[in-house]
């Protein structure tokens, strides 16, 4: 996967990932033209698309549009799933997920996307072991905070 | 900076953020960088699970060069290491398979390599499903290092595949076990072929069949995360089996499960299904059930709403085009190009235009679909399109009448797309006499139709225009006078537009001065094109890309074919008749900038034209005295254009005259024997006057020096009038090489210095020994050299009558052995051989298959050496 990004219906940019080096400036301009191209297609239309040498995979849920850039023979519909899991994994950790969720605890959805996705390639699957890890680090956390106080 | 202190903190939290700041915010080539490093390297070796995890992610996240030289050469240790931890390992493994993408030199191959293969028998699922990423990365640089990681991933991609929906716990999802694992399994089996060992391969097949079967099998959820999760494998496995290409009964099962997704209710299936099968339809094995979808996928061209979709459908339809189906295909692809996208349409209609010509079986037809694409959608036909088909016209008379019929019928539309104002144009003014006989198209008629579209052209078509009058005025002599007047007219000679101005000018005079035998000289027909490479083929590869579809196959075959040229440059000869409408089709030799001319202005004319056209005297061309007195390899001039063409014809034989004009005449004959070889080189003064200082020489461009070694012995300096001298050269070839030296030839003839280039035949299949062997042996060694890069194929037409004795001929002064009894089919022609060097051996297979039918060649080549592979596919190419 060469990229993700999280974007609202209002073509609000939430969350982005990138796997492959790139300027700020081409990110910028690879944002805009993909959220344009996305929001631009209906309903029921397929969820991927060819842009540049690269497939796009993409898929809503609720106000969110969650979008993957992938290389020519990587899946899609692993890809496709591949967001299924990663909304899973929000949605487990925050408790029915919803945009506000990824706008105050951003970081929270980047700890868990590494967790998942490294370099680009599925690094674990099971939800068990990556909520694990996250609880993991949270109670690290408390525990620093409780010795702070 | 403060991103730096949160790192070095020991808490927690305040790590976390100073991580997260970094992964986020800081660029890959940032300054920042150098200084984090130290942190991470603490963390690192921290031996604590929680903090190396960080920094795994951190360096992964950032992937910088300066992040690899810091890191590439300690990851690996954390990787295989016994006592990492498995979150650690599944980090280490993506981490460094970040890095190797952003500077593969960076990583160290080493006996770390052998242990992460083995990483393929992990007990955690995670670290399995994290290595057989890295794995697949690597593999692919070196095949062999990682060869045993076949095996291991059968017999892992086998237990999933056989476990119960349950049995891999948290690792199933929706009842499909480890998608993501058994998907990448087979992504990494891609990268290699057919399992050699046949148990291993007997298993790989089981799991193939077992995936397709459980297709069948009734959902066990109506989620649509379980049958995309199921069907992410399913396509995978098709793309395996495509990827072998070798077992026909799974390739038609793969096709007809495909076929059951062409119907199926979710769109993404359906746009799969499509894709999938474009791949499907150039292999042999399974063409033939592609090709029994032909309704389906043209009902989804007509009814899909998506246009995603509908593309997919229209490049499966060109890729199951073939002989039997062209017509409808074509007509369908007419149909839907009125309502396409605009955003498709200039590559539909390059499509439509491929096809119309690969498979015209009469020529009129062909006439009449591109005629029909300039009709529908004559904005997206490019140049490349109707250049193409004033070029086939040109060179069939079979269709020039019927041609000239139907634009005439074509122009008569009150509206019609400039496109074909210049197709009509340029045919009728070289082929309207065929259809002057009819009264309804007498030569005024015709003049008067052309002439009513000229004030609504461009400048360019009305250049074009212009010079179908003067082609009228020697074709029709009755138009003369309507003509001239046309020419002479004010709008005309002073028209603000130069070219236009000029070619009034130019043409008006050349019809008052020149008498009728030189007007039907320089006026003459335009000779027919030399065949060549449709250019469209390679306007459409670089719309689409590599990898676009079977059928673009052809469009590969010949990168040197440039666009310009359209396949229409007009030879040499043409030159000479400067055709008015010769410069518009991209021939340099535009009329020369003129005044009115004088009386003399045609003779001026045609002198201009023809020194500035691809000529054929230059070569011999004076060359500067300072340069001729100190010859040095750096300034001899380049080989002549013939030079390639000159060389192809020793590739297969190694005797006969290499290069002839007025002055000079040059023989070859050659033999060779392992890696080495003798060439005399036969020079003869065809003149009666005697050469001065005549010095050939070999020169090796580039680094051919530590490839090939080529001795030669000085020749006399003097070759007198009629007289012939020999040159004998002893040839080494040390190494393979691609290109061949070259011959350079100075001398003095009647006191101008003469230059010559040329290219000495010596290819890389001269150094071929024949290699006989049995179809057994064969096989396995076809086999064993199934790397991607190791295969060289191209498809191209016969551009010779494909005559089995002629091209047994030729295969055999290629260098290699004919191989009787291999092929199952009889008509394809298999060969084997051995290419000596001094440094090395290079074992070459070769298969070429003949297709009488569509007088198409296919071939494949196999050799040990990606480049000798390539350029001995390329060489034998052009012999046929």
């Amino acid at each position: 996967m060469q990229f993700m990004l999280l974007f609202s219906r209002q073509g609000k940019l939430r969350l982005q990932k990138w796997y492959v080096p790139l300027s700020d400036k081409e990110k910028k301009k690879i944002t805009r033209e993909l959220v344009q191209t996305v929001l631009a297609r209906k309903p029921k239309m397929c969820s991927f698309l060819e842009w540049r040498d690269l497939k796009i995979v993409y898929k809503r849920y609720a106000s969110l549009y969650f979008c993957c850039a992938i290389e020519d023979q990587d899946n899609e519909l692993i890809t496709l799933e591949i967001i299924h899991r990663y909304v899973e994994l929000l949605d487990k950790y925050f408790g029915s997920v919803c945009e506000l969720d990824i706008i105050f605890n951003f970081e929270k959805a980047y700890f868990i996307l590494d967790e998942f996705l490294l370099g680009g390639e599925v690094q674990e699957t099971s939800k068990k072991n990556v909520l694990k890890a996250i609880e993991q680090a949270d109670l690290l956390q408390e525990k620093m905070l409780k010795v702070v106080h | 900076m403060e991103a730096v202190n949160l790192l070095s903190s020991n808490k927690y939290t305040e790590k976390q953020i100073g991580y997260l700041f970094i992964s986020v915010l800081v660029n890959s080539n940032s300054e920042l960088i150098r200084l984090i490093n130290n942190a991470i390297k603490n963390d690192l070796a921290s031996r604590n699970p929680t903090f190396m995890c960080l920094a795994l992610h951190c360096i992964a996240n950032v992937g910088s060069r300066e992040m690899g030289e810091a890191f590439a050469a300690d990851i690996p240790r954390i990787l295989v290491a016994g006592d990492s931890m498995d979150s650690v390992k599944q980090s280490a493994a993506l981490c460094l398979l970040r890095l190797y993408k952003a500077s593969p030199d960076l990583v160290p191959m080493g006996e770390w390599t052998a242990r992460v293969v083995h990483l393929l028998n992990d007990q955690h699922m995670g670290v399995v499903t994290a290595a057989v990423s890295l794995i697949t990365c690597l593999c692919k640089k070196n095949p062999d290092d990682f060869k045993t990681c076949i095996s291991l991933a059968v017999s892992r991609l086998s237990r999933i595949v056989s476990s119960a929906s349950t049995d891999l716990q948290d690792y199933t999802y929706y009842f499909v076990p480890a998608p993501w694992l058994s998907v990448k399994l087979l992504r990494l089996l891609q990268c290699y072929p057919p399992p050699e060992d046949a148990a291993v391969k007997g298993r790989l097949v089981e799991c193939l069949e077992t995936v397709l079967n459980k297709a069948q099998e009734p959902p066990k959820s109506k989620k649509v995360q379980h049958s995309n999760a199921k069907n992410a494998i399913l396509f995978e496995t098709i793309s395996l089996i495509i990827h072998y290409d070798s077992e026909p009964n799974l390739l038609v099962r793969a096709c007809n499960q495909l076929g059951q997704f062409l119907q199926h209710r979710e769109t993404n299936l359906r746009y799969l299904a499509l894709e999938s099968m474009c791949t499907l339809a150039s292999s042999e094995f399974s063409h033939e059930a592609v090709k029994t979808h032909i309704d389906t996928v043209i009902n989804a061209l007509k009814t899909e709403r998506d246009v995603s979709v509908r593309q997919r459908a229209a490049d499966l339809l060109y890729a199951m085009c073939d002989r039997s189906n062209a017509k409808q295909i074509v007509s369908e692809m007419l149909r839907y190009l009125e309502t396409a996208d605009y955003a498709i349409r200039e590559e539909i209609v390059l499509k439509v235009a491929i096809l119309a010509e690969k498979y015209a079986v009469d020529y009129s037809w062909y006439v009449d679909t591109i005629l029909n694409l300039i009709r529908i959608a004559g904005d997206y036909v490019s140049e490349e399109v109707w250049y193409r088909v004033l070029q086939i016209v040109t060179n069939r008379d079979d269709v020039q009448g019927y041609a000239a019929k139907t634009v005439f019928e074509a122009l008569q539309a009150p509206a019609c797309h400039e496109n074909m104002v210049k197709v009509g144009g340029y045919i009728l003014g070289e082929f309207g006499n065929l259809i002057a006989g009819d009264p309804r198209s007498s030569p005024p008629v015709q003049f008067s139709l052309l002439h009513s579209k000229f004030h609504l052209c461009s400048v360019a078509t009305r250049a074009l225009l212009l010079s179908t009058y003067i082609k009228f005025i020697n074709l029709f002599p009755e138009t003369k006078a309507t003509i001239q007047g046309v020419l002479r007219a004010g709008s005309q000679l002073r028209n603000a537009d130069v070219e236009l101005q000029q070619r009034a000018v130019e043409y008006l005079t050349l019809s008052s001065v020149a008498s009728t035998d030189v007007l039907a000289t320089v006026l003459e027909e335009m000779p027919p094109f030399p065949e060549r490479e449709s250019s469209i083929l390679a306007k459409l590869k670089r719309k689409k890309g590599p990898g676009a579809g079977s059928a673009l196959d052809d469009g590969r075959r010949d990168p040197s074919s440039n666009d310009i040229n359209g396949g229409v440059e007009p030879t040499a000869s043409t030159v000479s008749t400067p055709s008015p409408s010769a410069d518009l089709l991209g021939l340099r030799a535009a009329p020369p900038p003129a005044a009115p001319q004088a009386p003399s202005g045609a003779g001026n004319l045609l002198v201009d034209v023809s020194s500035d056209g691809p000529a054929t005297q230059p070569s011999l061309g004076p060359t500067p005295e300072e340069a001729f007195l100190s010859p040095g390899p750096e300034d001899i001039s380049p080989p002549i254009p013939e030079a390639d063409e000159l060389l192809n014809k020793f590739v297969c034989k190694n005797n006969g005259v290499l290069f002839e004009n007025q002055l000079l005449q040059i023989g070859v004959k050659s033999e060779f024997r392992q890696n080495l070889g003798r060439m005399y080189l036969f020079f003869g003064n065809k003149t009666s006057v005697q050469f001065q200082n005549f010095t050939p020489n070999v020169v090796h461009p580039g680094d051919l020096q530590t490839h090939l070694a080529v001795q030669t012995k000085r020749v006399a300096a003097q070759v007198d009038g009629g007289a012939q001298v020999q040159q004998v050269l002893n040839i080494e070839c040390l190494r393979d090489f691609l290109t061949p030296p070259l011959l350079s030839v100075r001398f003095r003839y009647g006191g101008a210095p003469q230059s010559l280039t040329l290219k000495l035949p010596v290819t890389i299949n001269k150094f071929f020994q024949p290699t006989e062997m049995a179809a057994q042996d064969f096989f396995q060694r076809w086999k064993q050299l199934s790397l991607p890069q190791q295969e060289a194929q191209k498809i191209f037409k016969a551009n010779h009558p494909m005559d089995a004795e002629v091209t047994k001929a030729k295969l055999l002064g290629f260098g290699s052995a004919l191989l009787d009894n291999v092929d199952p089919n009889p008509e394809n022609f298999v060969g084997a051989g051995i290419i000596q060097t001094k440094a090395l051996q290079v074992g070459c297979l070769l298969r070429l298959e003949p297709n009488a039918q569509a007088q198409m060649y296919r071939l494949t080549l196999r050799t040990s050496k990606e480049p000798v592979s390539r350029h001995l596919c390329e060489l034998l190419a052009q012999q046929f």
